[in-house]
């Protein structure tokens, strides 16, 4: 017999006293916080995002150039990645600022390979959702926000969020993905704990994360 | 039904004496057990205030516990419609019965490749299988890339604890092992390297970027495996799962039969139990969900390796099922006044803790003196089931696992086991304390029924055949009638079922260095 067989076989014995069926347990129970008004859903997710030591501004739709370039100018970034679905107008003060602003692919063409993203500073993107109740964007990797390795490499996230994009609470996320999309859910910046239980910022992943939030 | 098979304990842990005798050695190590109870003290605290946030808690307990059932009841099911969206989304399917047949499939595909190292992410399935010894044996370097995990490989040291496996170490201690070894595996620690945390991450980002960037195989595991789309998810915090979940062109993930969930929307309940209970935060850094190959994004040769290693053998078991619920939030570890005293290692397994001294020896069966003397490493306050976001009722299953090891043993051997224990609890004035509220609590659980063993103490008050405790110990019973606070040890004795919710203080004093 195949192992799968043999586990399978082993598992249809093991639970041979189970009576119900599959699925009878009815749908998912939905327990979620809910929330006063959309406001306060915004104000909610503006603070569990400072929370975690990542910066977070709110501006007007006209205004998000300027806050990704004071962010990055901040953040002392020379070269800035940006995917190729994302809005140009978020990075064109970035770009008169003198920072050099370079799309996902090398001087062929290819897109660029993990020592090149290396040699990057700073990366701006878009996300799918954001979560108020644990201050979480998610990314679902579409054009505006680009393949995984973009958000990963660089030591320095810019996010731009549109209000909208912001739900109360982890279920209301969880109901607007597409599981058939890879999805990275970013709760402030990267962190270790496992020295002696000091939170330190950066082991991994982006070292700073600046969240901004347009409505 | 024939018996299903039990995992194999691994040459690592066979020969390991109880756990009473493991704690001995444990008790007298005051570094350790000065670390131990600053971090169990502080992820608790933490803990409390990320769950107080929460007002549907108990409900989100109910559902996870119900999620995972479904999930377990129907596993053979949930399985293969797992196996199903796997492949439809080109993932390769692997599965193995044991540890031995696991490691094969992943040293097969590592050498397939071409690989002389492979990545890893902190993985509890890969360390019980002891997929790293088994890579080496073949010549395959693996480089763990959680920092604890990267403290305990290159100080040659085993995990302590689930969540935090370095606990055990300060970091004076980590600043050494780093300074001392980084060099002869890749590359060095700054000449200048201090102690200060900030210094002993960055000295760890800088090695390990190089192994990342490098890397054209990683090995993972993963939290929760979602049937109805194939998804497979891993919920971390430094970014190193990322690394490796993403850069190099071939992903294995080795997932225990037990991680697996039914729908995609029992996430919802799971990711907001997992975070608050494991680390205390209100979610961790970072959590990556994929679902086989994505065209020009990540690994491009998925692979999914499904172990049993004696997960169907406790899954036959219609109570101590239960226990597959588990999570692995460490919420019990801390919250355990046996664990915050004598750490992780002394339960001789990486499953450490009120859970792993249920777990193994319901995977690995009761044979050897480890396995036998672990149901009783608990002083059955109960903390550990409040705390449990799946519920796990760790108490009573304890209790079963104490009559089962009297049962089996006879005559001699089980009266030696238990003198031991004996000892071991009698050797500080709090343990016995806890032993005698235990007691209670057993008497609690009987009904008034013979008592089988006094927890704690196993077959020997069997054989000294001692009345059913009282429901109420003598100390409890003068606090309650005489005294103006709680009883000694700060716990009002009751079973564990009627305690406030709030509960998981530690059960004893906080014990000056
Ligand atoms: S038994 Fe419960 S509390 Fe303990 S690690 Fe597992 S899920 Fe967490």
């Amino acid at each position: 017999m195949s192992s799968r067989d043999e586990i399978l076989a082993r598992l249809r014995a093991a639970t041979a006293d189970v009576t119900t069926r599959p699925g009878e347990r009815g749908p998912v129970p939905i327990i979620a916080a809910t929330s006063e008004s959309a406001q306060a859903t915004l104000t909610l997710f503006v603070e569990t995002v400072t929370d975690y030591r990542a910066s977070v501004v709110r501006c007007r739709p006209e205004q998000v150039g300027a806050e990704v370039a004071a962010a990055l100018v901040r953040g002392r970034a020379h070269t800035v990645l940006v995917p190729s679905g994302l809005d140009p107008a978020w990075v064109e003060r970035a770009r008169d600022a003198g920072l050099r602003v370079r799309p996902d692919e090398d001087d062929e063409g290819r897109p660029l390979s993990a020592d090149q993203l290396d040699g990057i500073d700073a990366v701006v993107t878009a996300a799918r959702v954001a979560v108020a109740t644990t201050g979480t964007i998610v990314l679902d990797h579409a054009p505006d926000q680009g393949r995984r390795a973009l958000t990963l490499v660089p030591d320095h996230h810019v996010c731009v969020v549109r209000a909208e994009q912001v739900v109360h609470d982890v279920p209301d996320a969880v109901a607007l993905l597409d599981p058939a999309r890879p999805l990275t859910w970013i709760s402030g910046p990267s962190a270790t704990s496992d020295i002696e239980l000091n939170r330190v910022e950066g082991v991994h992943g982006p070292r700073t994360l600046d969240v901004v939030v347009v409505d | 039904m024939t018996e299903l098979p039990v995992q194999d304990t691994s040459p690592t842990f066979l020969g390991m004496p109880s756990f009473q005798r493991a704690a001995a050695g444990a008790l007298a190590d005051t570094q350790q057990r000065r670390n131990l109870a600053h971090a169990t003290a502080t992820i608790r605290a933490k803990r409390a205030a990320a769950v107080g946030e929460v007002e549907g808690w108990e409900d989100l307990r109910l559902a996870g516990a119900a999620a995972k059932d479904e999930a377990l009841h129907h596993l053979p099911d949930y399985l293969e419609q797992l196996e199903a969206n796997l492949t439809a989304r080109g993932a390769t399917v692997h599965w193995a019965r044991d540890a031995a047949e696991a490691n094969q499939v992943v040293v097969d595909l590592a050498r397939a490749k071409g690989a002389d190292e492979v990545v890893k992410v902190k993985s509890m399935a890969t360390q019980e299988i002891e997929l790293n010894e088994a890579l080496e044996a073949a010549g395959i370097a693996a480089w763990e890339t959680d920092l604890a995990e990267l403290i305990v490989q290159l100080g040659e040291d085993r995990p302590s604890h689930i969540l935090v496996p370095a606990i055990h170490r300060n970091r004076a201690e980590i600043r050494e092992i780093f300074a001392r070894r980084m060099g002869a595996v890749g590359r060095a620690a700054p000449a200048d390297l201090t102690d200060e945390p900030e210094r002993l991450a960055e000295a760890a980002r800088l090695h390990l970027r190089e192994k990342f960037l490098r890397a054209r195989v990683a090995v993972s595991g993963a939290n929760f495996a979602v049937a109805d789309t194939g998804t497979l998810v891993v919920v971390e915090s430094e970014g190193n799962g990322r690394m490796c979940l993403t850069l190099p062109e071939t992903l294995i993930t080795v997932v225990g039969i037990e991680k697996v969930l039914p729908t995609f929307a029992d996430l919802a309940t799971m990711l907001q139990l997992l975070p608050r209970s494991s680390t205390g935060e209100r979610m961790n850094p970072y959590t990556s969900m994929w679902t086989g190959v994505t065209p020009s994004d990540g690994p491009q040769e998925v692979h999914v390796v499904l172990l049993d290693n004696g997960r169907s053998r406790v899954l036959a078991d219609e109570v101590g099922r239960e226990a597959l619920r588990c999570i692995r939030c460490s919420a019990c570890l801390n919250v355990c006044p046996v664990y915050e005293r004598t750490g992780g290692h002394a339960y001789g397994s990486v499953y450490p803790g009120p859970i792993g001294a249920v777990l193994n020896p319901l995977l690995r069966g009761t044979s050897s003196e480890v396995d036998q003397s672990l149901p009783f490493a608990s002083s059955l306050c109960g903390a550990c089931f409040e705390a449990c976001p799946v519920r796990i009722d760790i108490p009573s299953l304890l209790v079963r696992l104490r009559s089962q090891v009297v049962d089996e043993a006879n005559g001699r051997s089980a009266e030696a086991a238990s003198m031991k224990a004996a000892a071991w609890v009698f050797g500080d004035h709090r343990r016995l304390e806890a032993s005698q509220r235990a007691a209670t609590l057993g008497g609690r659980l009987l009904g008034g029924r013979t008592l089988r063993s006094l927890p704690g103490l196993g077959a020997w008050t069997q054989a000294r055949d001692l009345p059913t405790p009282p429901t109420e110990t003598f100390r409890q019973w003068w606090a309650r009638t005489r005294g103006d606070g709680p009883a000694t040890g700060g716990d009002r004795p009751a079973g564990h079922g009627d305690r406030p919710a709030s509960g998981g203080e530690p059960h004893t004093p906080e014990e000056g260095p």
